[in-house]
């Protein structure tokens, strides 16, 4: 029983990091008050560069820098398309989630020639497990052996990022200048302007931060979760974690724990395919995988708390006003 | 946007194609970086869409598809709602028109199916657009996300319902049984025949027409009644339209109903249509294309009809182009739909400005000419 809860708190750490990286890019654009459906399309242009990278170099870490570069790029175009022309936040994001599912399986196809995969990943070209100290010394220790190197240790490098930047987001968002600017951006653009600041150049730093970290969730996904890039593969993920991101109301450590409850519904959605259970018996693996959707749904209805975004999310910022 | 410099003729039709012109000229450079000559290409897919009538009739199917989720788009648009979930409602309105099929196929004729099916369609689509609708006008949630997320719940649905319910005896594939032959739509091939016309066979069916009426019913309740005037006036300002009287809670419930059912007719075209059976994504994109569609054609009936047909020839030349080409396949013309709701989409104002400029330019030649000539 102890080992099973173990197994599926590690399971849920490994799939909730994604989510967690994507949803910190999403609270910084949209805290600025960018919307940003873009996520989903960002991992995956990130899963396919990363991946396509580390094969063609060897190096991980090239290809950590490139899904984070490609991922940057296409904020700014989101940025340029909404912040510079004030075109519809939706749209482009749409056109760029097109654009992502498109472009990896042409190109992919066109470079390696296997329908759109790429080649299967050695362990020294991706993110493998990194044994903490003391984890093999620890692991015949009753419970806390077992909680420190199983769940603790051995994970790879994005999952410990990732949980790391939790803080390092609460920090920048809530203690620094940029923070509150930022906020105040996707509250009232207009009085941030009156104050002298840049109401573009704030949104586009923070359209560049996502970036990052979409990129960086989507490097996860074809070079540490898996070896190689899938097309398709973020498959709804960057909706999960926008998801996750206003089930957590927009601030960052609650955002970390709806990015956990979802990946632990994830974890043991695929532990109880085809198990009965007493009372209810076998439940559905379909019903727990909707279940993100339908609790942000009745979150944002109000149903359970309520979920109230920035003011200003989703409006271009016209000056004369 | 009222108070444009430049005349409503370029407006309508010159910004819209300049912007499309932008969205090939990149989607050229795409083909190019694949080895693809962009010229040759498009002539394969012109000739593919086009040049006989098997391409035709398969361009005119896709085409039915657009139609149908492009004016649910628009018909939200219009009310100023963005209804993203053209793809549940989709595909919940081919569930409709299945399970109705696989109810009464060996016992109704068609002529009597027909009517139940158009109305499980509608009524299907239309139900999963309600609760979304519901939340935006009455609880005021975002109705972009929450269409979001039914999207994925539509999709869960789907599977669950071909996987555990569905399913045939003994079968691995998830899909349901292939209706009665007297269930499916008339084919165009066959409807021609009927009129002495031979045509060469096509997936294009029934629907096609359907559609086209749909579009006609849609102009007619957007610009000729008190309710399209309503509609009108809560997309162009919401303030004033609720100042004005409109009830605009009970408007967004009835707008998004008429969306939903819009997009749930997309299921007659594909599964009674097409496949004439229920399996799972046959809605395939084609709700998220419905954006591109009512985009380029400025959410008018026509200019959807248009659009329609410029994709459906999209797809039906790409399909062509992959056979011809190695590098090629569907998701490149994912690529170019993609820039096409990007230029014509979320870059649509970046060309007004330019645009407006040279006119100002040519206006202010055109009255200095005609000063030199005044004063000679």
């Amino acid at each position: 029983m102890f080992e099973n809860i173990i197994l599926i708190l590690d399971a849920t750490l490994r799939v909730s990091a994604p989510l967690i990286l994507a949803a910190l890019a999403g609270l910084f654009s949209e805290r600025s008050g960018i919307v940003n459906i873009a996520l989903e399309g960002k991992m995956l242009s990130a899963a396919f560069s990363a991946a396509a990278t580390a094969t063609v170099t060897g190096s991980v870490w090239l290809g950590l820098l490139a899904g984070i570069g490609v991922s940057v790029m296409l904020s700014l175009v989101h940025g340029f398309a909404t912040i510079t022309h004030r075109g519809d936040q939706i749209v482009s994001g749409v056109a760029i989630n097109m654009l992502a599912v498109g472009l990896t399986v042409t190109l992919g196809r066109f470079w390696f020639g296997l329908g759109g995969q790429t080649p299967a990943l050695t362990d020294d070209s991706r993110f493998t497990a990194i044994t903490l100290p003391f984890a093999d010394a620890l692991a015949d220790v009753p419970v806390i052996g077992m909680l420190y190197s199983q769940l603790i240790s051995g994970h790879n490098f994005l999952v410990y990022l990732s949980l790391f930047a939790v803080p390092a987001v609460y920090w920048v968002v809530y203690k620094t200048r940029f923070g509150l600017r930022l906020r105040a951006t996707g509250e009232n653009p207009h009085a941030v302007d009156t104050a002298g600041i840049s109401v573009a150049w704030i949104r586009y730093r923070a359209l560049i931060i996502a970036g990052v970290l979409a990129g960086m969730a989507g490097a996860y996904l074809s070079t540490a979760h898996s070896a190689g890039f899938v097309p398709n593969m973020s498959a709804g993920k960057g909706f999960i974690a926008l998801a996750a991101l206003i089930f957590g109301k927009w601030k960052p450590v609650p955002v970390l724990f709806g990015c956990l409850l979802f990946g632990f519904l994830d974890a043991i959605a695929i532990r109880l395919q085809g198990v009965e259970l007493p009372l209810v018996g076998e439940i559905p693996v379909q019903a727990i995988e909707v279940l993100p959707y339908i609790l942000t749904v009745l979150l944002l209805a109000g149903f359970i708390g309520r979920a109230v975004g920035p003011k200003a999310i989703g409006q271009p910022y016209v000056k004369s006003r | 946007m009222n108070d444009s410099k430049i005349p409503s003729w370029v407006n309508i039709f010159v910004l819209p194609l300049i912007n499309i012109m932008f969205a090939f000229a990149f989607a050229a450079g795409i083909f190019l970086a694949v080895d693809v000559n962009p010229i040759e290409a498009a002539g394969v897919m012109v000739r593919g869409a086009l040049g006989y009538q098997e391409g035709i009739g398969y361009t005119l199917y896709y085409a039915t598809n657009f139609i149908f989720t492009g004016l649910a788009v628009a018909m939200a648009f219009s009310a100023g709602l963005f209804n993203i979930g053209g793809e549940g409602q989709a595909y919940m309105g081919g569930l409709g028109v299945g399970l109705a099929c696989l109810a009464l196929d060996s016992t109704l004729p068609f002529w009597a199916l027909l009517p139940i099916t158009m109305l499980a369609s509608m009524l299907f689509g239309a139900l999963f657009a309600l609760i979304p609708a519901y939340l935006q006008a009455y609880r005021g949630s975002h109705i972009v996300i929450t269409t979001i997320m039914f999207n994925f719940i539509a999709s869960a649905l789907m599977v669950y319902l071909l996987v555990n319910v569905l399913k045939l005896e003994g079968q691995m594939a998830p899909v349901s049984r292939v209706f009665e032959d007297s269930a499916g739509l008339p084919m165009f091939h066959e409807m021609a025949a009927w009129f002495g016309f031979s045509f060469s066979q096509s997936p294009m069916n029934l629907s096609f027409f359907i559609a086209l009426i749909c579009c006609v019913l849609v102009w007619a309740l957007l610009w000729r009644t008190r309710w399209g005037y309503a509609i009108r006036a809560m997309g162009a300002s919401p303030s004033a339209a609720e100042y004005g009287g409109i009830n605009y809670k009970k408007l967004i419930i009835v707008v998004m109903l008429i969306s939903g059912a819009l997009s749930g007719m997309m299921g007659l075209n594909e599964v009674q249509g097409y496949s004439q059976q229920l399996k799972l994504d046959f809605v395939a994109g084609y709700g998220f294309t419905g954006i591109a569609v009512c985009l380029i054609g400025r959410s008018h009936p026509i200019g959807i009809i248009l659009a329609s047909i410029l994709f459906g020839m999209l797809y039906q030349g790409g399909a062509e182009l992959s056979f011809d080409y190695p590098n090629i396949d569907r998701e490149m013309i994912q690529v170019v739909q993609a820039l096409v709701v990007l230029f014509s989409g979320a870059l649509a104002l970046m060309l007004v400005k330019p645009t407006e400029k040279l006119f100002v330019f040519l206006d202010q030649k055109k009255t200095a000419l005609a000063g030199t000539k005044a004063e000679a």
